[in-house]
Formats: C-alpha cells, structure tokens, sequence
C-alpha cells in the first residue's frame, strides 16, 4: 500500500526528517509515537502534499505510484486521507457544501459520476448517524465554533464519507475528553477493513487502547529508532522517550 | 463662489438647469430647488482630495471630460436585449440613458396603495405624493455630486408605499448605458414607505453600450413607522464608466431597512450612503461586497447617525480586490446625545487577490451617549493558506478551492438579502466576476 524509503525532508532548510523507513500493508494499523518535535507531524505533512515540506532524498510509493508527483488534490483522489490535528474553520462555508464539493471533486478525479443532491443527503444522513452528527452542525460553517469532539468528529464524518484508502491521523486525540475520544476511536474503527490501512500519529499511548495498532514505530529526531507490536506502546507509556532522545544525544 | 471651486466647462452657468427639457419644468417650487442645488454646487465645486471625505477618491476625470447631456432614445433596445431580469417583479422599470422607458416596463398589476412610476410622471401628474420627500431632499443635500443631481436630474423611480400596503415580489428598476457616446445622465429616485408597509427593491445599472460615460444618481428614503424595506443594488457599469451615487435613509419608529449594495463595475465608483435612525426601536443593516479588478477604483461611504434610543444599526462590507484595483471604505458612527441604548457594528473585510491591489479602510466612531454598544473592525489579507490546504486535501482542486474560499468571504455581506430571486441572481453575477479571475473557478 505504502512504501516510505529513505525519506529525508526539511522544513525553512533544516532537516527534520533523517532517513525513514517504513512498509504498510493493506489492511495495516501502524501507529508512529515519539516525542515532540521527533517530526511526526512532518511526516503526515509530507504524505499530504502540503507546501513547505521538501523532499530532498528518498522517496514515497503509494500503490505503486510516486507519491511526491502528485499534488495534494491528487492524493486526496488517490486515497489519502490526513484527519488534521487541529481542523481549520472555514467560516461562510457550510459542512454540506464542503462536503459534497469534496466528495463530487474526488469522484470526478476518480472518474465516477457526482452525486446529485438527493443522492448525497441519502450518503449523508447513512454517515451522520454513527457519529451523532445533527443537521445543525452541517449547516454551519466548518468548525466554525465547533468543540474540539465536534471537530473530530467532523473529521472523521470526512472520511467516511470519501472513503479513503489510507489515513494519517495526527495527534487526533488531542483536545478529546474521554467520552469523545471513544466516540471518534469507534468511528475510525469502523472503516477499518482488509484493503484499507492507517498511520496513527500519537504522543500519548491513550488512543492506541481505543485503536489498536498492529505496528508500532517510536520516531525520535526524524528517524525510526524503533518497531515493535503493539506492546510497544505500552512500553513507552511506563518508560516514556528519555530512552530514545538520550541515545541521540550520546 | 469659491475662488477655486472647479466646476466643470461643460455645465456652462448651470442655465441647463433651469431650461424647460427636464422634468417638473412647470413647477415653480422645483425650478427654485433646481436654481438652489445649482447654487450650492457651484459653491463647492468638484470635491478635491484635501476634503477628508475625498481623500482617497479622486475625481479630477470628470473635470475635463467631455460629456453630453443624455438625451431620449426611443428605440435601439428591446426587452430581449435585457440580460438577467428576474420573472416575477411586481413591477419593472427599464431607464435607457436615464430616462424611463414604457415599451420596456411593466407595472400595471401592482396592489392598492402600492406605487411605482418614474419621477417624470409622477412631476407632471400626481406630484403632491412625492413633492414633500423630494423638497426635503433637496434642502438638505449639500454634497457635491447630491447637489449636482439635484440641478440637472431628469428622471429616476418613484416607489410610494400607503400606510400598510405590502409587496411580495420586488420592484426592479433598470438603468442601461447603450450606445457609445460619452453621455451623462443624473438619475433621482425616492422610496417613500408609509407606515408598516413592506417592499424590497433591486437596482441594477448595466452597460450595454462601450466606452466612457458618467452616472449620477441620487436617492433618497423615507421609512415611516414599523416600516420594513429591503433594498438591494448592483453597480455593473462599463469598465470606463465613472458612477456616483447619493443615498439618504431615514427611518421612523421601529422601522427597518436593509441596504445591499454590489459593486463590480466602473472605472471609478463611489457610493456614499447617509443613514439616520431617527425613531425609537429603528433598525438599520447596510452591507456591500465589491469585487474589483484591472485599475478599477470603488468608493463606499457611509454615515449612521443614531438620532434616537434603542436604534440598532449592522454594517458588514467585503471586497475582493484583484489586479490593480483600489478600494476605499469610510465608516462613521455618530450616537447623538439623547440616544442611549445602542448598538452599532461596523464591519469591513477586504482580500486581496494581487500584490498590486490596495485597501484603504478608515472607520469613525463619534459617540456622546453612554448607553452604547458600538464596534468596528476592519481587516485586509489574502486567502489563508491553512484554509486552502485543508480544501485540497479533501480532493478540492486549488482553483475550485480558491473560488469557494471567496464566495465563502462575501458570504455574510449577502446574507441580509431574503429574497431568494434577487439573492440567486447576485450570487451568480458574482461567480461571473470569479470566473474571470485567473487560477479561480467558481462553485
């Protein structure tokens, strides 16, 4: 599904990511922990397309095809799908709009028809009732006002709705409280499936009880130190990183 | 006379306005406003950039321009050549070159105590029902452009509400530039709504001639006593034209009156809006989007006086602006000393689309009262990048992503505009203005 080789990438000249190397199989749930600053949210950035982020050695193969080709629509077409850390309010746009302009725009790059109207509130209302996602909230403008719960929810509302191949979810845990937390833990596992793989990027171990990883990774100062199953990251919550930071540093 | 008050040649002694081809010529009353107006015109002048409310606006084209009095076609246009009407107005009035046309108007089906006619009818027939408004008008203007219309006006739209009469569709009032003569034509309107009466109203100017021309309108608006009045405007003048409009609003006791303005056209605009709440409980909401281009320079100021306790005034503008266009917005806020429980919000957003774009933004608060809630804000920027990525990477081409990201903008400037045939039809001359903008495709 996913092949990072080698992957180096800076950010304003300096280098955050060092080497990375990391396989995702179909199906796969690979979770990245690490420190702050390791570059795990560099990492998601890169998958993504988003600009500022160079690729200066190594390279990224998603389905067989050079990742860092594509734009970031394209990837989002392909199958890519980065539930944000911090979900950005668009304020005049409302959640409908957003998301059939979203979903039609990847079908017409998929080369699928779009959705007419009835045929979108019907997907819709399907997605909105696992997630407990009321009408009122797709009118409004995108996270405009939403609680960080909302906001997540709402992410994850995207994805069901686009159904992605692959998603990097970032940090999407923080601002959760613990009921909100399982909520979005059991609408992502929801989309688990055979075909369909993840990279959950975590500081803290908490949601990795609610979305269990088959893989766990530690990146610390921009390369994988270690892997392991998903004991690892029970590990890492007794022992937390020093481990990993004072290696660098020795 | 001013030393240097700069008064165009063209106008001669302002003789033009007391000739007998404009309207109301056989009343007295009128010829001596005419003669008044013309006095305090040529008092002034040109307004000039050392004026604090000219100060970002310069006119000097109009000075030397050689423009002709418009005169009356008959012909030339028919009602198919008109674009975009809306199918179900209460009543319709086409003005080519200022004046009123019949052949192109409609209005015979309009409800008891619900009138609308064109000035020049209404001064040569009915005139009592509007010489109280437009002598009050008149008397009051001082401004340059209001007092130069007020000499040479020939012929505009009359909508007069009796107390309690209500419209359900708008009245559409039309003003066509044809042909390509350099051609000036000063348009004066009034809107008198009676006593809990309800209408709304879309103006609209278009160009379907070429090159340069200059417009002159003024209007005035009278709402009386729990009156609820909804006007809207689009400006879509030629790219050469230079258009100037003077809007005077007063509302009565819990009265309210929306105003909508859209600005897309002219090489040099301004729309200057004086509004006074003068009855208690009077609610007053002034919005504007204006979408500029190429060297284009638009111009809005407004003036809200709160004359009265427990008035409420809303004001939300946005502009886009692209290539090397200039906007300008001044917003004043004066809350007279009796006047207490107030609000008043004052809003100004602008994007810029180009590097060579330019805002100038200056709002004004005057306030002596206490009981007052008032705020004002104004911000310049371009799109925001976060917004865009988040777009793309839901599968949003950046072109698409562009033009939702600026409609999604101007978004809460339309959002006062109820009806729903008038609002469709700006939102759709807006998506024509983004489709000309180059990496920006329209939702």
């Amino acid at each position: 599904m996913l092949e990072i080789k080698n992957l180096h990438a800076t950010v304003d000249g300096k280098a955050i990511l060092k080497g990375i190397d990391l396989s995702i199989g179909p199906g796969e749930v690979h979770a990245i922990m690490g420190p702050n600053g390791s570059g795990k949210s560099t990492l998601s950035y890169v998958l993504s397309g988003r600009d500022g982020y160079e690729v200066t050695e190594g390279e990224v193969l998603f389905q067989g095809r050079d990742l860092m080709q594509m734009n970031v629509e394209e990837r989002a077409a392909a199958g890519i799908f980065l539930a944000f850390q911090y979900p950005v309010e668009l304020p005049g746009v409302s959640g409908m709009t957003f998301l059939k302009t979203a979903l039609n725009s990847v079908r017409k790059l998929r080369g699928e028809k779009p959705l007419d109207a009835a045929q979108f509130l019907k997907l819709v209302r399907e997605k909105t009732k696992a997630l407990q996602i009321g009408d009122d909230m797709l009118r409004r403008g995108v996270n405009v006002g939403f609680s960080g719960g909302e906001k997540k929810r709402n992410e994850v509302l995207q994805m069901a709705v686009l159904e992605p191949s692959f998603m990097v979810l970032d940090e999407t845990d923080s601002g959760l409280d613990i009921d909100a937390l399982k909520l979005v833990a059991e609408g992502v596992n929801a989309l688990r499936n055979a075909e369909r793989s993840m990279l959950v990027i975590t500081h803290y171990q908490r949601l990795l009880d609610y979305i269990v990883p088959d893989h766990v990774h530690v990146l610390a100062q921009g390369r994988i130190v270690r892997s392991g199953g998903k004991e690892l990251a029970l590990e890492l919550e007794a022992n937390g990183y020093a481990e990993f930071i004072g290696e660098e540093a020795a | 006379m001013a030393q240097n008050a700069v008064i165009p040649l063209r106008y001669g002694d302002g003789a033009a306005s007391r000739t007998d081809g404009l309207p109301g010529a056989a009343l007295p009353w009128l010829r001596d406003l005419r003669a008044q107006s013309w006095a305090r015109f040529a008092a002034t002048g040109l307004p000039n950039q050392k004026q604090e409310a000219w100060r970002y606006t310069n006119v000097r084209q109009l000075r030397d321009a050689a423009f002709a009095p418009a005169t009356a076609l008959a012909n030339g246009i028919g009602r198919d050549d008109l674009p975009g009407l809306l199918s179900t107005p209460a009543a319709r009035l086409v003005f080519v070159n200022g004046y009123w046309r019949a052949d192109l108007s409609d209005f015979a089906a309009l409800p008891d105590g619900v009138t609308v006619m064109s000035l020049a009818n209404m001064l040569a027939g009915d005139s009592e029902l509007i010489a109280p408004a437009l002598k009050e008008a008149l008397e009051r203007e001082d401004a340059p452009f209001a007092t130069l219309n007020g000499a040479l006006m020939q012929d505009g739209y009359v909508l007069h509400l009796a107390p309690g009469a209500r419209l359900r569709e708008p009245v559409e009032c039309v003003f066509v530039r044809l042909g390509d003569a350099a051609v000036e034509y000063h348009g004066r309107h009034l809107i008198i709504a009676g006593a809990n009466s309800e209408a709304c109203l879309l103006e609209r100017h278009i160009d379907l001639g070429s090159g340069p021309y200059f417009a002159n309108h003024a209007l005035a608006v009278a709402a009386e006593a729990g009156a609820n009045l909804q006007r809207c405007k689009l400006q879509a003048e030629g790219t050469a034209a230079v258009h100037m409009a003077t809007t005077q609003i007063d509302l009565g006791r819990d009265a309210r009156v929306a105003n909508m303005e859209v600005t897309l056209g002219a090489a040099l605009s301004r729309s200057d809006i004086g509004a006074r709440l003068q009855g208690r409980g009077s609610e007053l909401r002034l919005d504007g989007a204006y979408l500029l281009r190429d060297r284009q320079h638009g111009d809005t100021t407004t003036w809200i006086e709160h004359c009265a306790g427990e008035t409420a005034s809303n004001e939300i503008y946005k502009g886009v602006l692209d290539d090397r266009a200039r906007g300008v917005f001044q917003g004043r806020i004066t809350v007279h000393p009796d006047a207490q429980g107030i609000t008043g919000h004052q809003l100004s957003k602008t994007l810029l689309l180009s590097d060579q774009a330019e805002m100038d933004s200056k709002p004004e608060l005057e306030i002596f009262a206490d009981d007052v809630k008032c705020s004002h804000g104004a911000t310049v920027g371009e799109l925001d990048d976060e917004a865009l990525f988040y777009l793309r990477s839901r599968g949003i081409p950046e072109a698409a992503a562009r033009g939702l990201l600026i409609s999604a903008f101007i978004e809460d400037a339309l959002a006062s505009v109820k009806n729903s045939s008038i609002r469709n039809y700006l939102e759709t001359q807006v998506n024509l203005w983004l489709e000309a903008v180059k990496g920006v495709e329209p939702v």
